[in-house]
């Protein structure tokens, strides 16, 4: 250690400036003129009105009940999945280092792209019933995305967000894998454990941090599900992501929109808490 | 896996390319309507090979109103958010990672506390401030906002990527008569290089995918996303088609180029 390290307090202070200044700027200020749009009317007084049209509107329990919906079904999915891919992408097999890499492609997509190529699949002349009818189970299209059906609607976003956001839990948990098989894996092998028992007494435990980190941020960002919703479902299946788009851009009402987005900021404050409480890790149990 | 039976084997490749199927099917058929005639989306039944070769879909997306300049537009703001965040993270980045001072932690913890902030509560009320200032409709604007959303993710990777350079490199080149300076500049920053690459490239692939802010924020000055997006309802299958596989691609070759550092990168953030 020179005295260089240690002496400057000043250098570092500098060095972060700018980015502190930067998001203070861009991230802190705009949540506080949020809380201030959500509690003025159009004309700028002070008023409940925004929460108040916002708790009135027809599509605001749909939009949160389909939102909470969404993240219940496609979370657990993703989890399960990305488990499955970690676990195949650290064998030691030929191979495993490109199924790593192909797994991983979904990264590149955007929600957006991923609502479109699933409807390319889903839409009524779409694949799915394309294979259906190649394999001789039915003669004409089956309509999956129904107007009056959003059931379908909602289980092809399921589907395609699988798809897509499943690569950002599998990277994360690849990373923490990492650092727990080798011994552990080979010790609980020298002791007789199947692969259940692996999973269940090795595995899950030490992955918990990556698996922490992992749901927090699939859920923040399935909280602000949106493009995918639209491709799909051109409007008819309101999450809170689309109502602050709607009205925003379609009502000109900021208040509303702003009132629907500090909805979502509390509710990914309130999991956020919900799983650092839950899969808390103490530390004489990392032993590190 | 000593007890690698030839039935694991066959259980492992079976379950792993199935599961490679399910990521890659799908990308395959959208890549096959975009290159299929346009009135092939329509035919029914149609064939899952591609036996009808053609670039007329593509085309007809490329010379649609509007897509050549919102590719210009995504591009711009891609390329000023990469710019802007690594000027800005990458400073921070390395001052958490070679300084220890009072306050370092809390600032890694408010660093991580940003991500919890949605889109929407950033560009609503900045669209109202941008309207006012001049900034609305414009490159910048959406620019700004993406760098945001991408700064604390650059500043922890540039953190993690100085963390893997020994200190005593730096500390080395300075007894041999370096500057703190010129030892960052000729020891530690050729090291950091290909880290700070892989993390710029994947900054440039979350703008271009951005469509929340970049729709919100924009009227004339579309971005690709923000474009397909805001036409969708009025557009024929076969364009929608075409512009998903347009803006897939080059995020794929980008992927393509960084994939050696991809879990390095992710593994870091998620701690």
């Amino acid at each position: 250690m020179s005295r260089w390290w240690k002496a400057e307090i000043g250098l570092p202070l500098a060095l972060l400036m700018p980015a502190i200044l930067f998001l203070g700027l861009f991230i802190a200020l705009p949540s506080v003129q949020a809380l201030l749009l959500a509690a003025q009317a159009p004309d700028g007084s002070w008023s409940g009105e925004p929460f108040r049209r916002m708790l009135a509107d027809t599509r605001f329990m749909p939009a949160l009940r389909n939102t909470l919906v969404l993240i219940a079904l496609v979370i657990p999915l993703q989890l399960a999945l990305a488990l499955t891919m970690a676990l195949i992408a650290q064998s030691r097999r030929r191979g495993a280092g490109f199924f790593l890499y192909v797994y991983a492609i979904p990264l590149a997509i955007s929600e957006l792209a991923a609502g479109l190529v699933w409807l390319a699949i889903f839409t009524e002349r779409g694949y799915l019933n394309v294979v259906l009818r190649a394999l001789g189970l039915i003669q004409r299209p089956i309509i999956f995305l129904s107007y009056e059906h959003p059931i379908g609607i909602l289980l092809a976003v399921v589907i395609a967000e699988v798809w897509r956001a499943t690569a950002i839990v599998m990277v994360t948990l690849v990373a923490g894998l990492q650092m727990i098989l080798g011994e552990y894996w080979e010790a609980a092998e020298v002791f007789g454990a199947n692969l259940a028992q692996k999973l269940r007494y090795v595995v899950l435990p030490l992955l918990r941090p990556s698996l922490q980190a992992a749901l927090i941020i699939r859920t923040l960002f399935a909280f602000q599900t949106f493009a995918v919703v639209v491709a799909l479902g051109g409007g008819v299946l309101p999450v809170l992501a689309s109502e602050a788009y709607v009205w925003y851009a379609g009502a000109h009402n900021p208040h509303v929109a702003a009132a629907y987005s500090l909805i979502i900021l509390a509710l990914s404050a309130l999991v956020t808490g919900f799983y650092l409480y839950v899969l808390r890790v103490h530390p004489e149990e990392m032993g590190r | 896996m000593k007890r690698g039976s030839r039935m694991a084997d066959l259980l492992w490749y079976g379950g792993a390319a199935l599961l490679a199927l399910w990521v890659l099917a799908p990308i395959y058929l959208i890549g096959l309507l975009a290159f299929s005639p346009r009135m092939a989306v329509y035919r029914w039944p149609r064939p899952l090979l591609p036996l009808e070769f053609s670039v007329e879909t593509m085309q007809f997306f490329v010379n649609a109103t509007g897509t050549l300049a919102a590719t210009r537009n995504s591009v711009v703001v891609a390329l000023l958010t990469m710019i802007l965040s690594l000027a800005l993270g990458a400073p921070a980045g390395y001052a958490l990672a070679r300084f220890i001072f009072p306050g370092r932690e809390a600032v890694r913890m408010g660093i991580l506390m940003t991500r919890m902030f949605p889109m929407a509560i950033l560009s609503i009320p900045l669209a109202v401030t941008f309207i006012r200032i001049g900034l609305y409709d414009t490159p910048w604007a959406v620019a700004l906002v993406h760098t945001a959303m991408a700064l604390p993710f650059v500043i922890l990777i540039t953190s993690s990527v100085f963390m893997a350079i020994p200190r005593d490199l730096e500390e080395a080149a300075m007894t041999l008569g370096c500057s703190p300076l010129t030892a960052f500049l000729r020891v530690s920053l050729p090291l950091a290089l290909p880290g700070l690459a892989a993390a710029s490239l994947f900054t440039f692939v979350i703008s271009w995918n951005e469509v929340f802010a970049a729709t919100i924020l924009t009227l004339r000055q579309r971005t690709l996303p923000a474009l397909v997006l805001t036409v969708l309802n009025e557009s024929p299958l076969y364009f929608r088609f075409a512009g998903g596989f347009f803006m897939v691609a080059p995020a794929m070759i980008i992927l393509l180029i960084i994939r050696r550092y991809l879990f390095n990168l992710w593994g870091v953030v998620s701690r």
